[in-house]
């Protein structure tokens, strides 16, 4: 066997789409680090760094695309609120970033942001002591979503909350999320939300190495983030949960307890949303109510259906797409990219329910189908 | 014949000097109106005092051009002109004869300028005036227009009125004119003490502020504590019709979720079918009214009732087509229809969008629906929010014959409950399916043609609505629509109750974070199915 054949067989055995896609996305960042930094601007390799800022925003969407696939996809959880994770892991950043400002602000008090200044506040409110410590900041992008989605989903779950339910709560919580965060007395920069941010860890946000450090950072994250799932869900643990996925009442009569295995599975895909949007927000250099949106979770939704659940590389695929698609439309022909969307989501969900990756199983079945290790088709996610 | 001319000249100059006094002391009211032209603001009142005391059967109309500011007068000869707005062009009516003249020149006339001081005066003379007019709405409205100006003189003519007037109301409000005089400037205390008595019944602000006022400045202590008792009364009062107010308005906005919920109360909860699309519904059938009010547009008043059947029919078209397009292919795959059906509202948002604006339209409302009911001096019900109120308990109850009366509701009833079985009995359930869908859109497009006289009309309409809508449907128990309508009237009376107290925005945040946790304790809503058709 040659080593691209040792390569290839890996498809089938544990682990198996692991290498490749960590090869290939490190690969791909490498080139665009490398076109960015060693190549002037005239050159025809060189990379600019706005391309370097959309690939690292892109990275971070396919971060929460994951995130949002490990529990759709493996366990039928639709969260439709999956974007509140996120942005609570942007604000978790955001807040760190506002902190490093300091002195630096239009009104330059070296204690309170600007618009706490703004609102005549005087002293930091409690839940803004300790953000300027980076580890700390840190430790809330991992630890306030995690705390959210274990509430909530021990609420949910622990009261058999399941399907449309579930997902038009988890709507909702994002909803509230977003009036709450509009508000000025929240502290969070109510409408505005949080900006200009200067530096992170002392180097300058607008410099070209901090922006490929970032990218590199968030493709390093997201390569250990999807090696870390493949191996979580390839355990027991992993196997259960998917059997929570094609029959909850067997495996509760089994003697699983399928609520704590669903609410273990939701903090975890909570803290990759939180972390992807902590990437996120010193990249575009703003965090604000928006993100809380209904309509932002709805999207990431269809992003990995369009690449596919239950695949966790298909969720990377189709945010890939669909947001470069966006990228590209809204440039074109800013008003149709919402009858694109719609469509998107019509057409995904009546003519492709297993995505891109679905298809490419699909047609690969047909191909080998006299081959004997021919794959079971992946059961649908019942609800 | 020297001693006869002497007289004659002596009695001339006491004829002219007797003939001179007469003008002095009572000018005619035409010379009055002379006078009035020339006046300066400071000179006008004394001069509107005396065309007052003419009691001319024109003062009335005159103090009334006088205060709207629309008495002038023609430079050339002194005439007084009225000069009326209509509709955007000037109307010039010579004031003494009543008859319309050609538009002058801007120079050609001058307005007669009135003050603050001069618009007290003048209304509280209109009062005076319009005690005596025939209509007992006129005479009531002159009563309490007099109330903050009280005299003798005025006190002295409402006792003599009183004695000739019959009707109740009128009544009620001289009453309250001559207690608010007498517990101000009363002979004894013991009458102030027994008018302030009378005071603490009443709800009118000017009441109000005069026992302030006796509170904090009256000489008598008694009469001090009475108006403090008095008070304390009337706000108890106030307070409890601030309840009541807060309790109509809680309505109202149950009557809205109501009429949003209810199409969704049938495709969701009767048929499971989640339309995320829903809201887009509303959107729609709002639009429609805005479409047949520019297709008619010389008949606001009447083009409500065609909106509402034109409504249900595009929501209800609409509803079919993404029935017979999408939903049907998405049976038994509740996910996938809710992703399905929000791809359609994205879509259908962008369509009214691109077909109309991005802006919000404004729709009129009827005349017969502005306005309100006033039914005390504190509490009074706007009446498009009580139209719909009643339009939508209105829809509830057909929407309920619907279901329970017709075959067409026991189809819908029987396919939902098993569709095999349905199907073996020969009901063809496609065709219900495809019906029922299109009842829920036809009657979420009615709702949208109550919206449109509640809110602006803008692409952006059906989505403030839709989570509220599930959380309507989800909370009364799905498939249940008496459910709706209760969980409908509880949401929108408790998010009133709680605005005043946490604010408009945590209001929402509040009530939403209840429903989950009631979610938690009761998955099957308010009022779960119970039997075969829970399963």
């Amino acid at each position: 066997m040659t080593l691209w054949q040792t390569f290839l067989s890996r498809r089938n055995s544990l682990g198996s789409p692991v290498l490749p896609f960590v090869t290939i996305l490190l690969g791909l960042t490498a080139l665009a680090a490398v076109g960015n930094l060693w190549f002037p601007p005239e050159s025809a390799l060189h990379v600019s760094t706005y391309t370097i800022t959309l690939l690292g925003k892109y990275l971070s969407f396919a971060m929460l695309a994951l995130a949002v696939d490990i529990v759709w996809g493996y366990c039928g959880i639709l969260s439709l609120g999956h974007g509140a994770f996120f942005a609570l892991g942007g604000y978790a950043m955001g807040m760190y970033l506002m902190r490093q400002i300091g002195s630096r602000g239009v009104y330059g008090d070296p204690v309170l942001p600007d618009f706490m200044v703004f609102l005549d506040w005087d002293v930091l409110p409690w839940y803004w002591l300790g953000m300027d410590q980076f580890w700390f900041a840190m430790l809330m992008v991992l630890l306030v979503p995690g705390l959210l989605a274990f509430v909530f989903g021990w609420l949910a779950f622990h009261s058999r909350v399941t399907g449309v339910y579930l997902s038009i709560i988890t709507q909702a919580l994002t909803y509230a999320l977003m009036l709450a965060f509009f508000r000025n007395e929240m502290g969070f920069g109510g409408n505005n939300g949080l900006t200009d941010f200067k530096d992170l860890l002392g180097f300058s946000l607008q410099a070209d190495t901090t922006r490929v450090a970032l990218l590199i950072s968030t493709a390093l994250i997201l390569a250990g983030l999807f090696t870390l799932t493949h191996w979580v869900l390839k355990t027991r643990f992993g196997k259960v949960i998917e059997a929570i996925r094609d029959g909850e009442p067997r495996v509760r009569f089994l003697g699983y307890r399928t609520d704590r295995y669903k609410v273990a599975l939701f903090v975890y895909s909570a803290m990759i949303a939180g972390i992807a949007g902590a990437l996120y927000v010193p990249q575009v250099g703003i965090i604000n109510p928006g993100e809380f949106a209904p309509l932002n979770s709805i999207e990431i939704v269809v992003w990995v259906a369009v690449g596919g659940r239950g695949t966790l590389y298909g969720a990377v695929i189709g945010a890939l797409l669909v947001n470069y698609a966006k990228t590209r439309f809204t440039a074109l022909m800013p008003d149709g990219w919402l009858f694109m969307l719609g469509a998107l989501f019509v057409l995904v969900t009546l003519l492709l329910p297993k995505g891109l990756a679905g298809l490419y199983g699909q047609l690969s079945t047909s191909w080998k189908r006299d081959q004997t290790d021919q794959h079971p088709p992946n059961k649908e996610a019942t609800s | 014949m020297k001693q006869a001319l002497l007289m004659l000249g002596c009695w001339l100059a006491l004829w002219s000097t007797q003939t001179m006094a007469e003008t002095e002391t009572t000018p005619s009211y035409e010379d009055l109106l002379i006078e009035l032209t020339e006046a300066n603001l400071n000179t006008t009142q004394p001069i509107l005092e005396q065309i007052e005391a003419t009691e001319h059967p024109d003062v009335l109309v005159l103090f009334k051009t006088l205060l709207d500011g629309n008495l002038n007068f023609r430079k050339a000869d002194q005439a007084l002109i009225s000069i009326i707005d209509i509709n955007g062009t000037d109307q010039y009516t010579e004031f003494s004869t009543g008859t319309a003249i050609d538009p002058l020149g801007r120079r050609d006339v001058t307005k007669i300028r009135v003050n603050n001081n001069l618009r007290n005066y003048l209304t509280s003379a209109i009062g005076r005036l319009q005690l005596t007019s025939p209509n007992p709405e006129l005479r009531k409205a002159a009563v309490l227009s007099l109330l903050d100006n009280l005299q003798p003189s005025t006190a002295a003519e409402l006792t003599r009125l009183r004695t000739e007037e019959d009707n109740r109301s009128v009544l009620a409000s001289i009453d309250l004119a001559l207690a608010m005089y007498s517990a101000e400037s009363g002979d004894s205390t013991a009458a102030k003490i027994t008018a302030i008595d009378k005071l603490s019944e009443s709800l009118e602000p000017s009441a109000r502020n005069l026992l302030f006022s006796l509170e904090r400045d009256a000489e008598d202590p008694a009469v001090q504590d009475a108006a403090t008792e008095a008070l304390k009364k009337i706000d108890g009062k106030v307070t409890f019709y601030g309840y009541v107010d807060q309790l109509f308005f809680g309505l109202s906005l149950g009557s809205v979720l109501l009429l949003a919920a209810i199409g969704l109360a049938i495709t969701f909860g009767v048929m499971g079918v989640i339309n995320m699309a829903h809201g887009e519904m509303l959107m729609l059938g709002a639009y429609t009214t805005y479409v047949v009010q520019l297709l008619m547009p010389g008949y606001i008043n009447y083009s409500i009732w065609v909106a509402i059947p034109a409504a249900f029919i595009v929501a209800g078209l609409f509803g079919i087509l993404i029935e017979r397009c999408v939903i049907r292919f998405l049976h038994g795959r509740p996910l996938e229809t809710l992703l399905a059906t929000f791809g359609i509202s994205l879509i259908l948002q962008q369509l009214v969008r691109t077909v109309f604006s991005p802006l919000n339209r404004r729709v009129a409302a009827p005349d017969w629906m502005s306005g309100s009911l006033e039914i005390n001096p504190v509490l009074s019900l706007t009446y498009n929010r009580l139209t719909i109120l009643i339009f939508a308990l209105i829809v509830f109850v057909a929407l309920l014959l619907i279901m329970k009366k017709t075959a067409l509701g026991l189809y819908v009833r029987a396919v939902s409950q098993n569709r095999d079985m349905a199907k073996a009995m020969g009901i063809k359930t496609d065709r219900v399916d495809a019906l029922t869908f299109g009842l829920g859109s036809g009657i979420a497009g009615i709702g949208g043609v109550a919206l449109s006289q509640l809110t602006n009309v803008g692409p952006n309409l059906g989505q403030a609505y839709i989570i509220d809508s599930f959380m309507v449907v989800v909370f009364g128990g799905v498939g249940n629509l008496l459910g709706t309508l209760v969980a409908a009237f509880t949401l929108g009376i408790a998010n009133k109750f709680l605005e005043p107290i946490t604010g408009t925005v945590l209001a929402s945040i509040l009530v939403l974070v209840f429903i989950i946790l009631f979610i938690q304790k009761r998955p099957k809503g308010l009022f779960p199915q119970r039997g075969r058709a829970s399963e």
